[in-house]
């Protein structure tokens, strides 16, 4: 662990989507510097909370801190100051479409500051080096790229205003198990260049090895007992394998069993 | 029995409630947006959305005004010609041009293609996490996606208006005097007459309402547009039907609301569509 001081902390957070509980009673501290992996079946909340750390969502119950402060209780142009202190790197890298990949990494530079053009130029070029990739893709709108340069250019963007906190939201999905490795050189070595905390949500175990201090599994609310905690663990990769939570092994070595019959049990209810 | 009516009530009562939700969502983000009304516009937005509302639009609306011209041309001639009143004919296409058609069908036809457009573009940009993006780096998704689209819509639509309206008199007297040989001074001199600053007046204000509804609807949609292609598809199309209904019962309670205000103002004048003679 790289710190004790909690740098975002989640106290008691419960999150209600459309009628649905998706998050239930989360506790977490996230000291500095760390890097904490969130892993889970899908539909398990992990997006969700990685949402509710930069108040895109807000918990029905529960409070979210980031550097003491409540994200859901400032006024909008002091949680518009904490939000830029975080950096996010969507799914699907959500890039502007009809924007150019300069305009998509410049954004954040030029909508807050006063920042010369030679500037803004020279810091988009340094971050699309740090993220392997020349100046060509710079006036290429983001359909003409493939889904790793996409990714590649999210996290530029996510990047250039220096955010202390990197989220990363499933930054390996869909992509060949090269770019998978790309991507996960270049969430180590921000955090080498950067003293960034970062929280990836992932479904990949490689990633959580390479790239993760800390690990915690998330449980689909739905499958679990009365008040069983929705975390069911919480410590290092290493100590991942040892848990003697039956469902934990069976997520690490991603093995369906008794899943397999309660699908097709759902299936055969529904139809 | 007794069962199957409270299941009904029940659903009754749902409904109700989704409604009255809805309406409150509507009538929030309205005041959302209108809250960001006296901020500065981001900079870069404004004028291509400007160009692709207005400049993109002329085309159809020049042909919709002037096609609207045309068939009240062909429509009304055999009435009038019946009656040996052939030659009143410009004043009666361009009253109707210019107080209800032209505003009424433009703002109808802009619904469809800007209104239609916005919604599908900030559908899309809703379920690709474009708009948590700019939430992320610090915009207000409100501010820099639906004013400009709130302030281009409210301040071309009027202006398009007038060029429908124009089409729509050039339509009609193409017709009535190369088609139906109505001498071209008689045509001119009888529809001049008849069409007063307050008809055009109205004709323009109520552009303005059509425009705000047309962008608040469509940019509200976009907003709470479900995920994927049938989401935005849905978001598109019902953004052209409440534009569509609205524009509708916007135009009567604005014509009821402007013919009392010409009373009101100029009471020993009267307001010949719907005042007494």
């Amino acid at each position: 662990m790289s710190g004790d001081k909690p740098w975002l902390r989640l106290e008691k957070v419960s999150l209600t989507l459309a009628g649905h509980r998706v998050l239930h009673n989360i506790s977490l501290d996230i000291p500095r510097g760390q890097t904490l992996a969130i892993i889970g079946e899908s539909g398990c909340g992990k997006t969700v909370l990685l949402k509710t750390l930069i108040a895109l969502m807000q918990p029905s119950e529960g409070k979210v801190l980031f550097d003491g402060r409540d994200m859901n209780d400032l006024p909008p142009d002091l949680l518009q100051k904490q939000r830029l202190r975080i950096g996010f790197l969507f799914q699907g890298a959500a890039l502007f479409d009809s924007m150019t990949v300069f305009e998509n990494i410049a954004f954040g530079l030029a909508a807050h500051g006063r920042h010369s053009e030679e500037e803004i130029r020279a810091r988009v070029a340094q971050r699309l080096q740090e993220v392997g990739l020349n100046s060509a893709v710079l006036e290429k709108k983001p359909a003409e790229l493939s889904g790793g340069m996409r990714k590649r250019i999210g996290l530029a963007r996510a990047l250039i205003l220096n955010p202390e906190v990197m989220l990363y939201d499933e930054p390996t999905t869909g992509l060949d198990p090269i770019m998978t490795d790309v991507i996960n050189q270049l969430i180590l070595q921000t955090r080498k260049a950067h003293p960034v905390t970062s929280i990836v949500v992932t479904h990949e175990m490689k990633t959580v090895h390479r790239v993760a201090d800390r690990v915690v599994l998330l449980h689909p609310l739905a499958r679990l007992k009365s008040l069983e905690p929705q975390i069911l663990f919480d410590g290092t990769p290493a100590e991942l394998e040892a848990c003697p939570d039956e469902r934990v092994g069976q997520f690490i070595r991603g093995e369906a069993r008794e899943r397999l019959i309660e699908l097709a049990m759902q299936e055969n209810g529904e139809s | 029995m007794a069962d199957s009516a409270l299941q009904e009530m029940k659903t009754g009562w749902t409904k109700v409630l989704q409604a009255l939700e809805a309406f409150g969502d509507m009538a929030l983000f309205c005041g959302q947006v209108l809250a960001t009304v006296p901020k500065k516009l981001p900079p870069g937005t404004f004028i291509p959305i400007c160009y692709r509302v207005g400049v993109q639009s002329v085309p159809v609306v020049a042909l919709t005004g002037l096609f609207i011209g045309m068939v009240l041309a062909v429509q009304a001639h055999a009435q009038f010609q019946a009656l040996g009143l052939a030659t009143q004919l410009g004043h009666i296409i361009n009253v109707s041009v210019v107080r209800e058609l032209g505003p009424v069908l433009a703002a109808t036809m802009l619904a469809g293609r800007v209104g239609s457009a916005i919604a599908a573009e900030l559908g899309t940009m809703k379920v690709t996490e474009q708009i948590d993006a700019l939430t992320c780096l610090g915009m207000d998704p409100i501010h820099y996606l639906a004013l400009p689209r709130f302030l281009a819509c409210v301040l071309l639509i009027p202006t398009l208006t007038i060029l429908a309206n124009f089409m729509g008199v050039i339509g009609g007297s193409l017709i009535c005097t190369w088609i139906y040989h109505i001498d071209p001074y008689h045509y001119w001199q009888n529809a001049r007459g008849h069409i007063s600053l307050w008809d055009l007046t109205t004709g323009l204000i109520k552009p303005l309402f059509f425009g705000g509804a047309i962008a608040l609807i469509a940019c509200q949609r976009g907003f709470h547009s479900r995920a994927g292609a049938e989401g935005v598809g849905k978001a598109a199309t019902s953004a052209f039907v409440l534009s569509f209904i609205s524009i509708l019962v916007l135009d009567f309670f604005l014509g009821l609301f402007l013919n009392n205000l010409h009373r009101f103002l100029w009471p020993s004048f009267t307001v010949r569509a719907f005042g007494p003679e």
